[in-house]
């Protein structure tokens, strides 16, 4: 059993937790994940590392509600345990010193994932700048954080709440236009940001890292299920990535495949609205 | 006496109701069949049956027991060489091995070794007798085993014996391996026999550890280092799917045998939504693929809720590689078998999803290097099979996570893990490896063999270093 030792509600329906997972702690790196299930009938369910403690033995997990799975975690409290917790999953992000510009791009709950590897690439000695965006500015979240390893901050806003009106790639849009020489792009978020930044860099020649999340099982290279299509080659997410080159990932079929369990996500939602998040 | 030349049938549920339930097929042996089935065995000087297993179960003395209706005897006699025996005598190949050898098949059928070895299995199951943990030293050395398939658990189990302190650690939420995540419940209960011969296990004194996967939360090398382990069983199976690199694989519908089975098998999904993990399952399925592993998958599409299920292979029917009693049952549920035809495409709608799969006929042509006719397109012969969901089962290699994270463990160039045959040790000292990892994808009775084997090659390593 797996114990939540902090449980926050960062803006609705997002939340922090700190998971007990010494193990997991000691090895974790900026870009990789792990697998949880909430109880015994649960379903696997991958979330990024948002962060790690490795003397106080903790993982940072930074998850939106969307369904039945996070549904049930997020009706968890403090001093309560999750049944399985594996990881950590995936390859760790390149990072390393010299690497010059890095423009950090986190679009909504996505700017949990971006943080650890903002963070990283700071302590290396690179320049980061960030660039964090959301629809509005009530659900904007890690500001202080992004703030505190980051060279520079912009912000966007769909509604102009806050920083400039429009996506990340306005703000990506700026940097450019200010003639900011950039060496790399990474950017964390829904599949339609993640493709537009890809669209705006590519003709640039900006090398840019996408973190991706298609429906995963096992996340250990055994189901098959993560596959992508990056360049001419297939790929397991859990495996080879969930990082890879923008450039050449073919999001059309990646977001399609998200949608291919939708209905039965919808009935698995009503299904523990109406027993109950407890069971 | 005059000889029955037929096997005692095996009781099972009708084809028509099972193919819509999950619940076992095959209801096993009454006492009394067995030992009619028993008394059909010729207690033969040159036992043939039993160079045909792969561990050789002394055959005609476990059979000679259950004739004199002494079940405890007969199991012990079949547990000295063989661990999991509820499981074999459900799925191991056996007209392939100890039955293929059977005299009593010269003239009509051979004995049903695999159905009383399951008999004797479930008898002591059922008897639920109580086990005594094992007393270790003190100072006894302790092994770590990676992976709870059949080969980990049993090398586990025989080095518990021994008075060695094992861990298992397994990657999954549940331990067993394709034996929880891959053979369906309807060939192989998982809570009457899988989950307990691990429960069996950890009673004996095998500690295990589920969530815990080599190569990323400790390596090898930390295993034999700061964690204290004194020698490693690597057997972590052939679990990473293959594709064929067709176009249309990535499109909504199409699932590697893996993931569907996982999904059903593991996760419960055939219970969804009380357990949560999804299933999308179409009216018309074409499982490719041959083997145990197809028949496995397209069983449990028809018991999903599908209409049609074909099995698409492109060689022809003696080819088959799945045991000759699963081609047999799936044949009864109704499976569709499309044979000498190959994939070329999978076709999609405008959604992204899949709507056909486009094959071509083929042709056996001059044997290849495996000795099998080998399967030639007929030119123009392209066709459409109208279906909506796709599961490929062609096959499954070696998982590299933690070859990639030992250094000094060879493997070869398909990835398996270099071992010798008679030990299982690897090329880096203290670390042993077997089962599917090392031989590639094979059976259930060669991996748990594997593991014995290794258990005695690292008893005799750890009392030399002592
Ligand atoms: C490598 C990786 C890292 C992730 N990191 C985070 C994170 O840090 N914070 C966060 O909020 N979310 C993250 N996600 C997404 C998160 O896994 C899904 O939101 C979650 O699984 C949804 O489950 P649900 O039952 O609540 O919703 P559902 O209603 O089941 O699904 C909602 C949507 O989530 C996606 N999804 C559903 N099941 C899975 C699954 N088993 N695996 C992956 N995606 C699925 C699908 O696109 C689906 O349409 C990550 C996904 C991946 C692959
Ligand atoms: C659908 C299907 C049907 C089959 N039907 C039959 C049949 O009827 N008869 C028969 O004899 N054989 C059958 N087989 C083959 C048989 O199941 C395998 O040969 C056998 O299970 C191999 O045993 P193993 O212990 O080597 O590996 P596995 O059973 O694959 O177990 C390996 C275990 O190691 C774990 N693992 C992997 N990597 C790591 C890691 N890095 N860290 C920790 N743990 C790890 C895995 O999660 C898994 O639990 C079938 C196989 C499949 C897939
Ligand atoms: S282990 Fe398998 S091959 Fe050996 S006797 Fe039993 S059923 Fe036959
Ligand atoms: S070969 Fe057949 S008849 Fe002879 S001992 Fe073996 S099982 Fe009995
Ligand atoms: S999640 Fe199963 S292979 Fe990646």
């Amino acid at each position: 059993m797996f114990k939540i030792l902090k449980k926050q509600e960062l803006s609705p329906g997002i939340f922090h937790y700190d998971i007990e997972a010494p193990r997991v702690a000691k090895k974790a790196q900026a870009g990789q994940f792990i697998v949880l299930r909430v109880d015994e009938d649960g379903e696997r369910i991958p979330l990024t590392i948002a962060d790690f403690d490795r003397e106080a033995g903790t993982i940072t997990l930074i998850f939106q509600v969307v369904g039945a799975s996070t549904k049930m975690l997020a009706a968890k409290n403090e001093g309560d345990s999750i049944v399985d917790f594996a990881g950590p999953l995936g390859q760790p992000s390149e990072i390393h010193e010299n690497m010059g510009t890095i423009v950090c791009i986190g679009g909504g709950i996505g700017v949990a994932p971006v943080y650890p590897i903002a963070r990283a690439m700071h302590e290396a000695g690179n320049k980061v700048i960030s660039i964090m965006g959301a629809k509005t500015k009530d659900i904007l979240i890690f500001e202080d954080k992004m703030r505190a390893i980051s060279d520079e901050v912009l912000i966007a806003t769909d509604d102009g709440s806050y920083g400039v009106k429009g996506f990340v790639t306005t703000a990506l849009q700026q940097l450019v236009d200010r003639g900011e020489k950039i060496d790399q792009v990474t950017a964390i978020g829904p599949g339609v940001m993640m493709r537009s930044v890809v669209e705006a860099t590519r003709p640039l020649g900006i090398k840019t890292i996408v973190s991706l999340n298609p429906v995963m099982v096992d996340g250990t290279g055994m189901c098959g299920g993560c596959r992508v299509q990056v360049g001419d080659e297939m790929k397991f997410a859990c495996v080879d990535g969930p990082e890879f080159d923008g450039h050449l990932v073919d999001f059309d079929s990646l977001m399609s495949r998200s949608r291919m369990f939708r209905p039965q996500e919808a009935q698995a939602k009503d299904h523990v609205c109406n027993i109950g998040l407890g069971r | 006496m005059a000889l029955v030349m037929e096997k005692h049938k095996m009781p099972e549920q009708d084809p028509k109701v099972r193919a819509r339930n999950f619940q076992e097929v095959a209801l096993g042996y009454d006492e009394d069949t067995a030992v009619a089935e028993a008394e059909r065995c010729l207690n033969c000087k040159v036992p043939k049956c039993r160079q045909g297993c792969p561990v050789q179960v002394n055959i005609p003395a476990f059979i000679g027991k259950i004739k004199e209706r002494d079940f405890d005897a007969a199991i012990d006699i079949i547990k000295e060489s063989n661990s999991l025996p509820a499981v074999c005598g459900r799925v191991c190949p056996q007209e392939n091995q100890c039955e293929k050898h059977c005299i009593m098949g010269i003239k009509g059928e051979p004995v049903g070794i695999g159905r009383l070895e399951r008999f004797v299995a479930d008898y002591q199951l059922a008897k639920n007798e109580e086990i005594k943990p094992i007393q270790f030293a003190e100072d006894a050395q302790k092994v770590a085993v990676i992976g709870a398939g059949p080969s980990g658990l049993s090398c586990a189990g025989d080095l518990a014996k021994m008075g060695y302190k094992v861990t298992i650690f397994e990657a999954l939420h549940v331990a067993g391996g394709v034996l929880s995540y891959g053979i369906p419940e309807f060939r192989l209960p998982k809570d009457k026999i899988v989950r307990r011969e691990v429960e069996n296990l950890q009673k004996l004194g095998v500690t295990i550890e589920v969530n815990a996967i080599a190569g990323r939360l400790f390596t090898v090398d930390e295993l034999m280092g700061e964690m204290g382990f004194d020698a490693v069983y690597v057997g972590t199976g052939a679990g990473l799917p293959h594709f064929m690199h067709i176009p249309g694989e990535n499109l909504n519908g199409v699932y590697s045998s893996n993931e569907f089975l996982t999904r059903c098998n593991l996760m419960k999904a055939y219970d969804f939504p009380n357990h949560l993990t999804p299933i999308a399952i179409g009216k018309n399925v074409a499982v490719v693929g041959g083997g145990n592993v197809a028949m496995d998958a397209a069983r449990t599409s028809l018991r999903l809720g599908a209409e049609n299920v074909y099995i698409v292979y492109r060689r022809s029917e003696a080819e088959l590689p799945a045991r000759a009693e699963e081609v047999h049952h799936a044949k009864e549920e109704g499976i569709q078998f499309k044979l000498l035809n190959n994939p070329v495409e999978i076709l999609g709608d405008e959604n992204g999803w899949v709507k056909g799969l486009k094959c071509i006929k083929m042709e056996l042509g001059e044997p290849d290097a495996s000795g099998r006719r080998r399967p030639v397109a007929i030119e123009g012969s392209e066709f459409e099979l109208d279906v909506d969901t796709v599961i490929m089962a062609i096959g499954n290699g070696p998982n590299p996570i933690v070859a990639s994270t030992t250094p000094g463990m060879e493997t070869n160039k398909r990835g398996n893990i270099i071992a010798d045959e008679e030990t299982c040790a690897t090329t880096k000292e203290g670390v042993f490896a077997g089962g599917d990892i090392v031989t590639g994808a094979a059976t259930v009775i060669l991996a748990m063999g594997a593991g014995k084997k290794a258990a005695a090659a690292i008893d005799a390593y750890l009392k030399s270093k002592k």
